[in-house]
């Protein structure tokens, strides 16, 4: 078999962007096994992305958004079928209605779903729901398409801030509830976050931060409005949930797998760890779930929910698990992502909450075109354009290569040096999750961990 | 036939635009929009805008996952 040191049966758990890419990478590598893919939903692999956007706009149907295929993939899909559990000593994977699956080696690619809201009776009311999947979008389109007389977004990050676009975008009157500072400011900083605020207002939407929402009412099993934090009051037929993602590793509790709320830890070549912190060398993730060490970033576990890593990951992982030791690669891509949203196109490169100081080093937020250069201890580690794509592959160089922060006026379109101030990200080593692991025993070769309850 | 654009690679050039102007249009002065199914009068075009983006970020093809 050329190329491959490793045929036999290859299992890919989640059959989205980041499953399909490594089935195809592993026929492209060569192997000639046996391949299996499971995924949760029923329909094949599709692309999440314009589900916020194109299609709550009315331009794509959710039903158009299935990914093309990059090439032939010989494989068995089990689609609308749950992984419910792992066996690592008898390799084999459980699924739903009790059949096994063996394999020799086994991609775990489950990613995330959305956070659902707190209250499952008010969660329950017609009108109320979150985005995550082509179902949830489509039927998200079809109560805009009603013509609601207030829609509320419950949460301003991405997902919340392309939803309160499209809503403007149909002349609809839309509601963003946000917890923090300002929209976006998880992920990008107080400086971008303040840029968030303005565009979202200028662009009619009544946004309300530093406020939650404390209840959901209901007339009738529908919507009709919520109460905030604040004693506001507001009324509403649609409520959409954007409170962030959950990583969907609750089947793989007592696998001995070091699966947690924060995702599944492996290493820079993909291999999952044991509960002990063990590489496996069978088991592998990649995609949203996936929590990998990358030496740009002094080595800390990120959990990236980005569709570039998704792909790039899988295609590090598919080699991988045909490829013997020396041949095996580590996964080194530069962390990336888009947003588009009241007609301006955010992109970003590195990990802009990996920063102490940000810094406009091109542009301003007045022309609505910048690029937004993060620094953490004196040298680049992300940046963030918007409306100025262009300008981001030289950033990125700068990121690749530890270069001094703040970068040198010259390189910018700056006359003078600008001025550095706090990136103000939220603390990316904040104890935010819990433990999900105990240590047992007492004599050494006694030691041993037990999954705690997690956190839901 | 369906679309997929990596929109990390995509630097707004425009040229799918300009090709194939009823599945690629550009949101704002950069965001690009497209049909994520491709109609079948267009499929000459897209292929054309396929072959002409700078950066090399739109796949086409069948169906992924289909037929097996």
């Amino acid at each position: 078999m050329p190329g491959t040191d490793r045929p036999g049966r290859i299992v890919v758990v989640g059959a989205s962007l980041a499953g399909l890419r490594a089935a195809e990478a592993l026929r492209d590598n060569g192997f000639t096994g046996e391949l299996t893919l499971v995924g949760e939903e029923d329909r094949p692999p599709y692309d999440r992305p314009p589900l916020s956007k194109a299609v709550l706009l009315g331009r794509v149907r959710a039903a158009d958004v299935t990914l093309p295929a990059r090439r032939a993939v010989d494989a068995r899909w089990r689609l609308g079928v749950r992984a419910e559990g792992v066996d690592l000593t008898h390799r084999t994977v459980l699924l739903a209605g009790g059949e096994r699956l063996p394999y020799d080696r086994l991609l775990i690619a489950t990613g995330t779903r959305a956070r659902p809201w707190p209250h499952p009776g008010e969660a329950a009311l017609h009108g109320v729901l979150a985005l995550r999947t082509a179902a949830d979008a489509a039927l998200l389109s079809g109560l805009l398409d009603a013509g609601p007389r207030r829609v509320l977004v419950i949460g301003a990050g991405f997902t919340g801030s392309e939803i309160a676009s499209a809503c403007r975008g149909r002349g609809l009157d839309v509601t963003v509830v946000e917890r923090g500072p300002a929209p976006l400011v998880g992920a990008l900083g107080g400086t971008l976050g303040a840029f968030a605020a303005a565009l979202q207002r200028a662009h009619g939407v009544d946004l309300r931060c530093g406020v939650t929402v404390t209840s959901l009412q209901g007339r009738d099993g529908r919507l009709v409005g919520a109460e905030l934090s604040d004693g506001g009051r507001i009324e509403a037929d649609v409520a959409v949930v954007c409170l962030g993602a959950v990583r969907n590793t609750e089947w793989l509790d007592g696998s001995g797998l070091a699966a947690g709320p924060r995702g599944l830890a492996c290493d820079a070549g993909c291999r999952a760890f044991d509960m002990y912190g063990i590489v496996t060398d069978d088991v592998f993730v990649a995609g949203d779930v996936a929590r990998f060490p990358h030496p740009l970033f002094e080595y800390q576990l990120l959990s990236l929910e980005h569709w570039g890593n998704a792909v790039a990951q899988a295609e590090v992982a598919a080699h991988n698990m045909i490829s013997e030791g020396p041949r095996r690669r580590p996964h080194l891509a530069v962390p990336a992502f888009w947003s588009s949203q009241f007609g301006l196109n955010i992109k970003s490169v590195g990990v802009p909450t990996f920063s102490d100081r940000v810094v406009i080093a091109q542009g301003s937020p007045a022309e609505r075109r910048l690029v937004a250069v993060y620094g953490y201890r004196g040298r680049v580690t992300a940046a963030v354009s918007v409306n100025r794509a262009k300008s981001l592959e030289y950033y990125e160089r700068l990121i690749e290569s530890a270069a001094p922060f703040p970068p040198d006026p010259a390189t910018t379109d700056r006359t003078v040096a600008p001025t550095p101030v706090p990136s103000d990200v939220p603390d990316p080593r904040q104890l935010s999750h819990g433990p999900t692991v105990a240590l047992t025993g007492h004599l050494p070769d006694r030691r041993g961990l037990a999954l705690v309850r997690r956190e839901s | 036939m369906y679309i997929v654009v990596d929109l990390n690679r995509c630097q707004g050039y425009a040229q799918c635009v300009f090709l194939a102007p009823k599945v690629f249009e550009l949101h704002g002065e950069e965001a690009l929009m497209y049909l994520t199914r491709v109609p079948e009068d267009q499929q000459d075009p897209v292929r054309r805008a396929v072959a002409a983006c700078p950066v090399q970020a739109i796949t086409v093809g069948g169906a992924a996952g289909a037929g097996n």
